[in-house]
């Protein structure tokens, strides 16, 4: 059952990540027209499932806001390596979000204070 | 007067003498002098005295753990009823008292914390506990160490007492946990155990409680403890050293030597076996008739002169 939800949601996902280059590439040819709509900083997700981030290394441009969502039934906290802490979540229970915008192009390593074990990156560029 | 009674050769580096080398030594000892065990080291008996050198009552105290008060997920929708259930099983065998292994709580809530006081509190036991890295989400134990932090602690929480001529010993294990590793002891607190257990004999029995395993049961699921060796290396020179913990909500036991290192079951939910293909170290759901027959409590029988024995119950037996 577990197995089909995270298909399922993994195949959401994917599809999501998908869209935003190739509405792009469709519309090159009317570039004026999806401008205003590309140059808006767009929310990005990160889906905690399985105790894992995804997608594990997330690229996003300056200015983005990042959401991450907990789709397990334990609780994990979005917590940035660096010291003293750039973001810090609380704890995320199931279902519960946690956004950042990221001002500063770098790269930032993140963790679960919960499961250490679990890790990401987010890329600004 | 005594005769002098030589040991034979250990076989074991690190381990006492053999059960059937203490035999034998037994029956070497002249009338005045029998070898008895006592925290798993032999000790001379005085026949004259009639009493051991090392003192270690008879008595009997019980482990519960991951409680995860506040958990609502559909692998135990009700948490607080199961507690209930474990603790009158533990009310059952009317133990000395009662060690908490962690996860009391499922996310550091006040609201959390108090409920399972309250459940707590109706068994009238002595308790005390160590915190679970759900009881410490965000603020390093503080809240959980205001709310159970009863007993005289260091500043970093970690505490020891004496029991029946038991050494037990809380370690902590599950704050300041670093990007990519398990738990975490740390320098102050492997040199507060060091200072600890300085000068106490090698025939105390030690009880360690404390909330993740201190060996590594999975690294891909967290399930160990960093620093874990330097600890366990300051216990080998015990005869009878006991590590209790919780936080993978089954029952899997090492023995390395004397020391003795068992997890315990969760009263909320099981989770699946380490490493278990396409499982996650979190919530296991069970069909409900099943619940009950992989949650559980611990009894620990401390017998003078005799090993330390771990008896593990489901709340269906």
């Amino acid at each position: 059952m577990s197995a089909l939800r995270f298909g399922g949601r993994r195949a959401a996902a994917s599809a999501a990540a998908l869209a935003l280059p190739l509405l792009l590439g469709a519309g090159a040819g009317s570039w004026i027209g999806w401008h205003s709509v590309a140059a808006a900083p767009a929310p990005r997700d990160v889906v905690i499932d399985n105790f894992a981030f995804g997608p594990a290394t997330l690229t996003v441009p300056r200015g983005s806001t990042v959401t991450w969502t907990n789709k397990d039934d334990d609780p994990h906290t979005v917590v940035s390596d660096s010291d003293p802490k750039l973001f810090k979540s609380g704890a995320l229970d199931t279902d519960d979000t946690f956004t950042f915008t990221f001002n500063e192009a770098g790269t930032f390593k993140y963790f679960c204070t919960i499961h250490p074990r679990m890790q990401g990156t987010v890329i600004v560029q | 007067m005594s005769d002098t009674t030589k040991m034979p050769e250990r076989h074991e580096p690190g381990a006492g003498p053999s059960r059937r080398n203490l035999l034998k030594c037994m029956m070497a000892g002249s009338a005045g002098v029998l070898w008895s065990v006592a925290g798993g080291v032999p000790m001379p008996f005085d026949l004259g005295s009639g009493k051991a050198f090392a003192a270690t009552g008879d008595f009997t105290f019980m482990q519960i753990s991951d409680t995860h008060i506040g958990f609502k997920a559909p692998a135990n929708p009700d948490p607080e009823a199961t507690l209930k259930d474990a603790l009158a099983k533990v009310a059952a065998v009317r133990p000395t008292m009662l060690l908490h292994t962690g996860d009391v709580s499922h996310l550091t809530k006040p609201e959390q914390f108090e409920q399972a006081a309250a459940i707590m509190k109706s068994t009238g036991l002595e308790t005390h506990y160590v915190p679970g890295e759900h009881d410490t989400i965000n603020d390093d134990g503080k809240s959980f160490f205001e709310r159970f932090g009863h007993d005289k602690r260091t500043a970093g929480g970690w505490y020891s007492f004496d029991q029946a001529g038991v050494h037990f010993i809380g370690l902590i294990n599950v704050v300041n946990l670093r990007p990519g590793g398990l738990g975490y002891l740390g320098p102050d607190q492997l040199a507060w155990l060091a200072a600890d257990l300085k000068g106490k004999t090698a025939s105390t029995p030690i009880v360690v409680f404390t909330h993740m395993p201190m060996w590594t049961v999975s690294a891909a699921w967290g399930w160990g403890t960093d620093d874990a060796e330097p600890a366990i290396a300051q216990l080998k020179r015990f005869g009878s050293v006991t590590v209790l913990n919780g936080h993978i909500h089954q029952v899997i036991q090492k023995v390395e030597g004397n020391v003795r290192l068992q997890t315990a079951y969760s009263t909320a939910f099981p989770q699946a076996k380490p490493d278990t293909p396409g499982a996650s170290p979190g919530p296991l759901k069970v069909a409900a008739d099943q619940l009950k027959s992989v949650l559980g409590v611990r009894r620990v029988d401390v017998v003078r002169d005799q090993a330390v024995t771990l008896t593990d119950a489901t709340l269906a037996a």
